[in-house]
């Protein structure tokens, strides 16, 4: 039985972690880049600087004593994301949508004290959810207002999109829809959607919800399926640019769909997870395997993106 | 390509790391005969002297006579646990003795000595080493005369030393005879009664030595020194019992010291109350080889570990199988794909189990993080600042392990004393993580990945106990190099894990 899943997985072209790290993440990911991306700051100015949209950063708490300051400088912007510049996984992001009698109000309507706050704050600071510990800055930033052709199958919460690139070349991707199990986190392993996408038309595939193939939204009984996602080759472009501002050969960029500024950078990842797979039901080994075969050819964005799109499109 | 030539690097390192590991271990197996276990056999046992006395304020010093390797009999792990004395080590007519002295000590002291004596098989077993004895059998006028008469009528109904060693006995030890009284005196100890025979038996020809000693049972709380005679006939050194004179020397009898003199002589105190306790142990494969080794191959022993002190060697038993522990643990992080807290905090809690015995520490390990987390839990609500709340929680962990120390040894569980062995920096840090796990992605995985670190642990544990395993890596440390080896070659394992032949089940399924 054993042998026989072994040998399942081998054909479906499963990428495996040990295999990630040690022919992907490990040989064509730098250390000396991987600051880039673990500090989400650095990867916002990077970003700006390459002319990628990116949430706009409000204000960033660096220091214990300005946390206090903190409900002075956020008082002009009704709604916000407080986030780790370290962080991982989604760990310690928290989503403001607004403010009642002196609280603030966060995606699933429950109320938080300006302490509980300001604590919050001060356990980002002290790197509780960065990598390794280390002290860390917490980050307030724009909140992105998604885009409505999400609204209909996602439960609170931002879903977003994401999308592996090896070496320029968008290769897989899918979007991560929150649901009442998540707590409006996009994560999957805390209980979100994913739902794979075809890499030519940018409409999702199947859906997977916790090891489950799903047609509907869990919680909203709306088709997850089929659903075209609205800019997609400007998403495209976005990752694939990704890769020349950071210079990783493999990497998860996570972008968002806003209503009115359209999509945006969130964060890029060095170390992307291979639930991926899952949501697309189909392995990324295969994918990978042509890229590297064929990427000499492809000197140029545009010819990344036709290549991306030529060959890892589902429908023919 | 870069990972070309690192890979051909990498497999001429594993290759060379083999080669050297086999061929040192095959030279030191082949050429030298070290022994790959423990032959079966061997028995050992831990022997306690308990010297407890009434000191008065003056300056005390207290003798004691301690055992030495003899023919089927090897000694080590010696420990001496004495308060406030000095102590030293010093060789006395042929007994190796430890003195122990202070200058100013008063109420009760508690004088303990502790070794292991492992037997030796039979084949191993070497000729004991002639004892020395004295020249004269030292009997005044009064006495020589009662000497040799007894002597005269126990060689006169005897036809050699075998028979002539009982008659004597049995004259020494009769109420009724006078001469005997003459001996003896009033009520004579077995020990002046084993002198008395030694002198004897000196005055007919025939130097003799006692040997006191312990006969070695499972085990004996308060063991009483027997005397053995050891007797010359002329071509060597026989052994007979002191008490009924019958020859021969039984197999379980631990010589422990030589001489007229008592097992313990104080100066200085009063009430002096000396006990011997002594424990079968099981075979710990490792003494045993040690003690083989020091005698097979003795040059090459100099360079070994062995030829460390005893209680370093101690220390490089449990360091040279932690890389089995973190091998194990390797295996199951990258081949298995179980989570654990903490990279290597699984051998960490393995090393502690070495000590708790495997249940106790799994139930320890447990209420320790369980309390630790209710006191975690609270300190959430506190609010208070991550490197203040860590003190706080190892400040806590540090008051449960001796209140859990206390409670057990009230309730007469030695097993709970054990718990200050847990390395509480790892436990501090195991609570913390699986309190943030706990709060992010909920009790589940938490509990998940606390139970994956112990499962971890103990199975770290039980092949890090493996006797022969530990036996294999302490002689042969060389064999670590295999682990090394082993270890790098992991590093570029690019399979699946066994974890994700479950977590894409829905993938192969399809996978046509």
């Amino acid at each position: 039985m054993f042998v026989s899943g072994w040998r399942r997985l081998r054909e479906a072209g499963v990428l495996g972690i040990n295999r990630r790290n040690a022919e992907f993440t490990l040989p064509y990911n730098p250390r000396r880049l991987l600051p880039l991306v673990d500090d989400k700051l650095l990867t916002k100015r990077l970003a700006e600087k390459a002319g990628i949209p990116v949430p706009e950063l409000y204000a960033m708490v660096e220091i214990e004593h300005q946390v206090r300051d903190l409900h002075e400088v956020l008082s002009p912007h009704p709604d916000f994301v407080i986030k780790p510049a370290r962080g991982s996984g989604g760990d310690g992001i928290v989503v403001i949508t607004g403010r009642s009698r002196g609280m603030y109000r966060k995606v699933n309507g429950a109320l938080l004290r300006r302490d509980q706050i300001e604590h919050h704050v001060s356990n980002i600071l002290g790197g509780i959810f960065s990598l390794g510990g280390y002290p860390d800055k917490a980050l307030m930033e724009y909140r992105v207002e998604f885009d409505p052709v999400f609204e209909a199958i996602s439960y609170q919460g931002v879903p977003d999109i994401r999308i592996i690139v090896f070496l320029g070349v968008p290769v897989m991707a899918m979007v991560r829809l929150p649901s009442s199990a998540s707590d409006g986190k996009a994560n999957l392993h805390q209980g979100a959607i994913g739902a794979g996408i075809d890499m030519a038309s940018g409409r999702t595939l199947t859906a997977v919800w916790r090891n489950e193939v799903i047609t509907e939204h869990p919680d909203t009984g709306n088709p997850v399926s089929d659903v075209l996602i609205p800019h997609w080759p400007r998403m495209l472009e976005i990752a694939a640019r990704c890769h020349d501002m950071t210079g990783l050969g493999y990497q998860g960029v996570d972008l968002v769909l806003d209503r009115g500024r359209g999509p945006m950078m969130l964060e890029i990842n060095a170390r992307p997870g291979l639930n991926i797979q899952i949501a697309n039901r189909a392995g990324l080994l295969p994918r990978l395997r042509r890229v590297q075969e064929h990427h000499h050819l492809l000197p140029d964005l545009e010819s990344r993106i036709a290549f991306c799109r030529a060959e890892f499109g589902v429908s023919r | 390509m870069r990972p070309d030539a690192s890979s051909r690097q990498l497999r001429n390192i594993v290759i060379l790391l083999v080669a050297v590991a086999i061929g040192v271990f095959a030279f030191k197996v082949l050429a030298l005969g070290f022994p790959l276990r423990v032959k079966p056999g061997a028995e050992s046992w831990d022997v306690e002297a308990k010297i407890v006395l009434a000191a008065r304020g003056q300056p005390v010093k207290v003798v004691l006579r301690l055992p030495s390797d003899s023919a089927a009999f090897v000694v080590h792990d010696e420990a001496f646990i004495s308060h406030n004395f000095g102590l030293t080590i010093n060789t006395s007519g042929g007994n190796r003795q430890a003195l122990w002295s202070v200058r100013k000590a008063s109420g009760q002291q508690i004088l303990y000595y502790r070794a292991v004596v492992r037997q030796l098989p039979i084949a191993a077993s070497r000729r004991e080493p002639a004892p020395s004895v004295p020249e004269q059998p030292g009997f005044s006028e009064a006495k020589l005369a009662a000497a040799q008469s007894l002597i005269k009528a126990a060689q006169a109904r005897s036809a050699d030393l075998e028979t002539f060693v009982p008659q004597l006995l049995r004259r020494l030890h009769d109420r009724q005879d006078g001469r005997a009284r003459v001996l003896l005196g009033s009520n004579p100890t077995a020990r002046k009664r084993a002198d008395i025979a030694a002198r004897l038996l000196t005055l007919a020809g025939h130097p003799t030595a006692i040997v006191h000693g312990l006969l070695l049972k499972q085990q004996e709380r308060d063991a009483a020194p027997v005397e053995w005679l050891r007797v010359q006939d002329g071509k060597g050194w026989q052994w007979f019992n002191a008490r009924s004179g019958a020859m021969g020397q039984p197999r379980n009898f631990l010589p422990w010291w030589s001489g007229a003199d008592p097992l313990v002589t104080v100066s200085g105190a009063g009430r002096v109350k000396t006990s011997l306790a002594l424990i079968r142990t099981e075979e710990t494969a490792l003494g045993g080889a040690t003690e083989r080794g020091r005698r097979i191959a003795p040059r090459l022993f100099a360079l070994s570990l062995f030829s460390l002190p005893i209680d370093m060697q101690l220390v490089y038993r449990v360091i040279l199988v932690v890389p089995i522990g973190v091998f194990v643990l390797v295996l199951l992080r990258n081949l298995v794909g179980l989570k654990t807290f903490g990279t290597f905090m699984p051998v960490l809690i393995a090393l502690a189990f070495r000590q708790t015995e495997l249940v106790w520490g799994l139930v320890l390990f447990s209420v320790l993080v369980a309390l630790g987390l209710l006191a975690r839990f609270y300190l959430e609500r506190l609010k208070l600042l991550l490197v203040p709340r860590l003190a706080a929680v190892l400040i806590i962990v540090v008051l449960l392990m001796a209140a859990m120390s206390v409670v057990s040894h009230l309730w007469g569980l030695p097993q709970g004393l054990s718990v200050a062995l847990f390395p509480m920096v790892i436990l501090t840090m195991t609570i913390e993580r699986m309190s943030i796990v706990w709060e992010e992605r909920g009790a589940g995985e938490a509990i998940q990945e606390g139970a994956g670190s112990l499962a971890a642990a103990s199975l770290a544990y039980l092949v890090m106990n493996l006797p022969w395993l530990q036996h294999l890596v302490f002689v042969f440390p060389e064999l670590l190099l295999l682990v090394l080896a082993a270890v790098m070659l992991m590093g570029r394992y690019s399979g699946y894990r066994l974890s994700e032949l479950y977590r894409f089940k829905a993938l192969s399924k399809d996978g046509r």
